[in-house]
């Protein structure tokens, strides 16, 4: 059953078509990845999925609901989480509070018992430590737990915005290049990590992706997008054989090549 | 070494994380409480200064530390909260009830004035918030039947269950009513900051994109945080115009919000200790110069205290922006993990500025 | 006639406001900071002329004091850049401004230990003629703020467009780190961009002294300024004049048609009513970020 259907989808920046009648369709339990080249609008398709950006034509509807109709902030409460291209955490707080901000909307305490932490709310922060602790025992990050984003390298950064999703227990997690910048042991736990959270916790997960290797062991299915246009779609073997995704990637003299580029980093 | 092991959830939830913190806060509390009984009525007015100061700067504090929008403009509901808390003692409310109803006015005020300004960053909602500023000291003269205008109101007898709290007769007591609102502030704000509200601020403050993929509403995020830190600056305005004795519109002049912002600076943004770090700083400077100025033997010098002022916020920018709490925790820390300490430990991170224009 | 003379004056008022406001964009097109000093630096870049040439002072002769005291006041800017506003590479926008107001504090200090806190006159040639045409009376240094304000938007204007210093001033805004990538010694296009701010500063403040009586506190007339630039959109020069000449001439026929006590408030009225509906200006130039 899909969870996620894009229908005929167009944006525009001005005179540049950034997305061209874009129709997909994510199932429910499945790991679906987007590919193509630099300035293929991947990323903006998340952006329209996140509500950052408005499709001029099309409709993008998520579990039945028309996703156009709701604002950005309410997209979370949907279900649906996302991690950045560049990362985006809040960076003068620790991991923890990080984590808690994911539990934003799961929160059911009013303003005055906020206030003066009244009521609800003793539970309800209780409720919420243990389900980021779950996370972070996911994702192994008890270490850092109390560290300052700030001060903390690249790649563990990268797990705690996924941690960070995780945490507002979506249906649909959208990735924007979980493995860019990466080094092999961490795209590797990044490999086994997609596999769980689609096998333990029931997630369906979008991602955006260049590293081919990867893309190739955790996906199910593939969509290759060019100048913002879908190419091809189908398994990772397919899609990565398919001539038109060749010729997107490296230009027509280097179809015979197919054989090697299997499994490659494209 | 103190190693601080964690054991249950609780302990990052409550208000004191463990006995030793919760024990120096009681100790505090204490010292506080016996005041009186230890220093003059001169001095203790001037610690009253001090707690008028840090309740408005703990308004500011919300707004500017925690939720990262800047106000110039906060001078305009300090004098919002101090006018609606006269007219309603007026209207014949005892003065409990006058001045948290004023509390509530001018958050609400100040969270409608907000709506307009969400859209508004960094340097265009300072200027914003400056005209508000401004406009409020010409409103005040405007307004007069409200107001008194430039002649100003002269503060009315306030009394608290049939106590009265006077400035000159009984020093105490106006001490102790500024020490209960600091407290009662300072609760509030720590409550924020470990409930979803104080973590949705500074998610908007570090990040509106990310927050609001969290599931934030920022312009929602935006009103509360303004509305929150108006009702809290105006109670600090209330207090300082009934200390004062008498008010007009020079009382809360546009640099009275100037100075609030540099007070929070000085002491450290983002902290509940650095508004009341800073209050001293800024209550005590014009005591310390006028001694300083005495002993040199010079005439006094007009402009000095505000030459002085921006000196030390100069200084404070450049070697120190976390103010006067973030250099106290370097030092804890420093003491705390001797001999163990780094340099690089505390290094800021420097960012190269790109464009705000493309926000 | 009585309303053209009202807004013949308001444009010359308009014209001090968009000198000051020309510095604040100047500042922010190049640094992408904002000078809330700058209004200070007016009051300052006057002071020196007096200090120059009143009698009481120095005694010099105004038009041989004119270069000097631009000299000084871009020495001034180039050295507060060196001194200070070098050290802030890298942090917020917010920690400037609050900088530059604090700076703002300093200098009118240090102004007020100088010349005193009492109102002067700046003897300047400006001050003296009269010119009548019709009915209206200009005097000579209104029409001298008007000309020297439109030659000096158009050279400041035709500088950025124009000259390789101009682009690297905006370059090294928009990207400090692409900027420094290619070759732009980011720093050294800093200091010149505040040397520059100080000389249009002094000039603004050559004009105001040769308008009327001075006093320390002339700086606040910033503020007015501020409304200008943000009127006029923060980043574009032509705007920044155009803000200034709307701010002067709403002034005087607020006052004139506008009952007492509803006068001050027209110029931060539409300031705010500005900032409401059109957040960037008149010559909004803010794109959405990329994520």
């Amino acid at each position: 059953m899909s969870l996620l259907e894009l229908d005929g989808v167009t944006l525009k920046f001005g005179g540049v078509t950034a997305v061209n009648n874009l129709s997909m369709s994510v199932n429910e339990g499945e790991v679906f990845a987007l590919v193509g080249p630099n300035g293929a609008g991947k990323s903006t398709v998340f952006n329209m999925i996140s509500r950052f950006y408005r499709p001029v034509r099309g409709s993008i509807r998520f579990d039945g609901e028309d996703l156009l109709n709701h604002r950005a902030h309410e997209i979370a409460n949907l279900g649906i989480a996302r991690t950045f291209q560049n990362i985006e955490l809040f960076e003068r707080a620790t991991v923890l509070q990080n984590l808690l901000v994911g539990r934003h909307r799961h929160r059911r305490s009013t303003l005055p018992e906020q206030l003066f932490f009244a009521g609800r709310i003793r539970a309800e922060e209780r409720e919420h430590r243990h389900a980021v602790e779950e996370v972070i025992d996911f994702l192994d990050l008890q270490v850092y737990r109390d560290k300052m984003i700030a001060g903390l390298p690249y790649g563990v950064r990268k797990v705690v915005e996924l941690a960070r999703a995780l945490a507002t227990k979506p249906r649909l997690l959208l990735l924007d290049e979980p493995a860019s910048g990466l080094s092999v042991e961490e795209t590797q736990d990044m490999r086994w990590w997609i596999d769980d959270i689609r096998r333990q916790m029931g997630i369906t997960v979008l991602m955006v992706e260049h590293d081919m290797g990867l893309v190739s062991k955790v996906c199910d299915r593939v969509l290759a997008l060019a100048d913002g246009a879908k190419l091809a779609e189908g398994t990772p073997a397919e899609v990565q054989s398919h001539p038109a995704v060749i010729e997107a990637y490296l230009g027509t003299s280097a179809v015979s090549k197919t054989a090697n580029a299997q499994g490659e980093r494209v | 070494m103190r190693f601080h092991f964690k054991t249950s959830y609780d302990q990052d939830i409550r208000l004191f994380p463990d006995w030793w913190n919760f024990s120096l806060y009681v100790a505090l509390l204490l010292l506080m409480l016996v005041l009186p009984w230890l220093i003059d009525g001169f001095y203790l007015g001037e610690v009253t200064n001090v707690l008028i100061w840090a309740v408005a700067g703990l308004g500011l504090m919300l707004l500017t530390g925690q939720t990262g929008q800047v106000s110039l403009g906060h001078s305009a509901f300090m004098a919002l909260g101090c006018y609606s808390c006269v007219n309603f003692m007026e209207l014949g409310l005892p003065f409990l009830a006058a001045f948290l109803l004023a509390g509530i006015v001018t958050g609400i005020i100040g969270a409608i004035i907000a709506i307009p300004a969400l859209k508004l960053h960094g340097v265009y909602l300072a200027i914003f918030t400056l005209a508000l500023a401004i406009l409020a000291d010409d409103l005040i003269v405007i307004l007069e039947p409200w107001t008194g205008g430039v002649n100003g109101y002269f503060a009315p007898v306030i009394e608290i269950f049939g106590i009265e709290i006077n400035r000159w007769a009984a020093p105490e007591t106006w001490y102790y009513l500024a020490l209960g609102t600091s407290i009662f502030v300072a609760l509030l704000y720590r409550n924020l900051l470990r409930s979803p509200l104080g973590r949705a601020f500074a998610a908007v403050r570090d990040s509106e994109i990310s927050a609001q993929a969290m599931g934030v509403d920022v312009a929602r995020t935006k009103t509360l945080a303004f509305g929150l830190s108006c009702a809290f600056a105006g109670l600090g305005g209330a207090l300082m115009g009934l200390f004062a004795g008498a008010f007009n519109n020079e009382t809360f002049n546009f640099l009275i919000a100037i100075q609030l912002l540099m007070m929070i600076i000085i002491g450290g943004l983002g902290f509940i200790h650095g508004a009341f770090l800073g209050a001293i700083v800024i209550a005590f400077l014009p005591q310390f110069l006028s001694i300083l100025t005495d002993n040199l033997g010079s005439a006094s010098i007009p402009g000095l205290e505000t030459g002085v002022f921006g000196m030390i916020l100069i200084a404070f920018i450049l070697f120190e922006p976390m103010g006067l709490y973030g250099r106290w925790l370097k030092i804890r820390t420093w003491l705390e993990l001797f001999p163990f300490a780094r340099r690089d430990m505390f290094r800021r991170q420097k960012t190269y500025l790109k464009t705000e224009r493309l926000r | 006639m009585d309303v053209l003379q009202l807004l013949l004056s308001g444009l010359a008022n308009g014209c001090v406001y968009g000198l000051v406001a020309l510095g604040f964009v100047l500042i922010y097109k190049a640094t992408e900071a904002v000078n809330f000093a700058q209004g200070d630096f007016m009051m300052l870049g006057a002071f020196v002329m007096v200090g120059l040439v009143n009698p009481h002072f120095m005694g010099l002769n105004f038009w041989l004091a004119v270069p000097i005291a631009l000299i000084i006041m871009g020495a001034l800017g180039y050295l507060l850049d060196l001194t200070v506003l070098r050290f802030m590479f890298g942090q917020s926008q917010t920690a400037v401004v609050i900088l530059t107001i604090s700076l703002g504090f300093v200098i009118r200090f240090v102004a007020g230990v100088i010349w005193g806190h009492e109102p002067q006159n700046l003897h300047s040639p400006l001050a003296l003629g009269d010119v009548r045409f019709g009915g209206v009376v200009l005097s000579l240094a209104d029409i001298a703020v008007i000309v020297v304000t439109l030659l000096m938007t158009l050279a400041l204007w035709q500088f950025f467009q124009r000259t390789k210093l101009g682009l690297a001033m905006q370059a090294a805004s928009q990207n400090q780190m692409a900027a420094y990538y290619m070759g732009i010694p980011v720093k050294r296009v800093q200091g010149a961009v505040w040397a520059l701010a100080g000389i249009v500063a002094c000039v603004a403040g050559i004009l105001y002294g040769s308008k009327g009586t001075l006093d320390i506190s002339a700086g606040f007339i910033g503020i007015k300024a501020f409304a200008a630039a943000v009127i006029g959109g923060f980043g574009s020069l032509p705007g920044a004049l155009m803000g200034g000449l709307i701010v002067g001439v709403i002034e005087p026929f607020a006052a004139r048609y506008l009952p007492t006590g509803y006068s001050q408030i027209a110029p931060y009225a539409i300031l705010i009513f500005v900032l409401v509906f059109r957040p960037h200006g008149l010559f909004a130039q803010v794109r959405v970020k990329k994520v």
